[in-house]
């Protein structure tokens, strides 16, 4: 399913927003898994962990296997690093304006110190 | 002495906090946050842009206009109102940008929070937008102020779209 850029980053971040869903796509980034097998580690019932994954198809981040018994689940994880890229650029920009500001920071600070360094009049 | 880099994160679904830690005094910080000489130096936008101008009335209701230039003479800019000014501590406001000649975004509400802690200055700054889109688009802006380097990417992605 092809959602437009923004609906698809925003289905990528609330797919990720809950623990059991992060933990079944680490699970899957080792290999595919059937909906059993996935639901094996967790205190939890397949229709639950059917449901964890619905979302995660919506967001692109999970297909499902056509085999009619298994249907095994695979991660797809380009979704993943877009929503990771984009959070990332917006944060190294951030990073690289507070540099600067640490700089202008240091330099403001030795200005203050010389200043009270001088003999009061 | 070096600092911690820039924390972001999305605590709902309309927001994004950031969070980063100054090796300075607060009033020092909040300074530089507040004087338009000091800010030019600074904060410059995405890769690429310089501050330009910045028109400041620092107070509850009065407003302001920032502007910055980018590559082959791109021109952008952020105004709004103010509605708390607590020197050296909070500042809350609206924003709104400008894209060239395009029409403004939504507007977003941001709050900056200066804290002291043991001669070092913790800044959060949290903005919150109207809706889960704009706070999208803000991210994948780049840096919730350059819209022409995300616009490039956005433009190189939904060919690759296309392309499948």
């Amino acid at each position: 399913m092809q959602l437009a850029n923004s609906e698809q980053l925003n289905a990528t971040f609330i797919a990720l927003a809950d623990p059991t869903r992060r933990a079944i796509l680490a699970r899957l980034a080792t290999g595919d898994a059937s909906v059993m097998e996935l639901a094996e580690p967790f205190a939890m019932s397949q229709p639950a962990i059917s449901k964890h994954l619905k979302v995660l198809e919506r967001a692109g981040l999970v297909s499902r296997g056509r085999d009619a018994q298994r249907r095994p689940c695979r991660l797809d994880a380009k979704p993943l690093e877009e929503a990771t890229k984009w959070l990332e650029t917006y944060r190294q920009n951030w990073e690289a304006s507070f540099q600067r500001l640490d700089d202008l920071l240091e330099e403001m600070k030795a200005t203050t110190a010389k200043k009270s360094k001088r003999i009061p009049k | 002495m070096s600092t911690a880099a820039v924390k972001v994160t999305t605590p709902t679904d309309c927001e994004i906090l950031i969070t980063r830690t100054f090796n300075a005094p607060r009033d020092l910080v909040w300074k530089t946050l507040s004087n338009p000489e000091l800010l030019k130096r600074w904060l410059f936008g995405p890769p690429g842009w310089t501050m330009t101008s910045c028109d400041e009335d620092q107070r509850p209701g009065g407003s302001f206009r920032w502007a910055w230039q980018g590559p082959d003479g791109a021109e952008m800019a952020m105004s709004g109102v103010y509605r708390e000014v607590v020197p050296p501590e909070r500042v809350v406001r609206t924003e709104r940008f400008e894209f060239g000649c395009g029409p403004q975004s939504g507007e977003q509400v941001a709050t900056l929070v200066l804290v002291e802690q043991n001669d070092k200055t913790i800044l959060t700054l949290n903005i919150i937008y109207p809706s889960k889109e704009a706070r999208d688009g803000a991210l994948q802006s780049g840096m919730d102020r350059g819209l022409e380097a995300g616009y490039e990417r956005l433009e190189q992605i939904l060919a690759e779209e296309q392309g499948k």
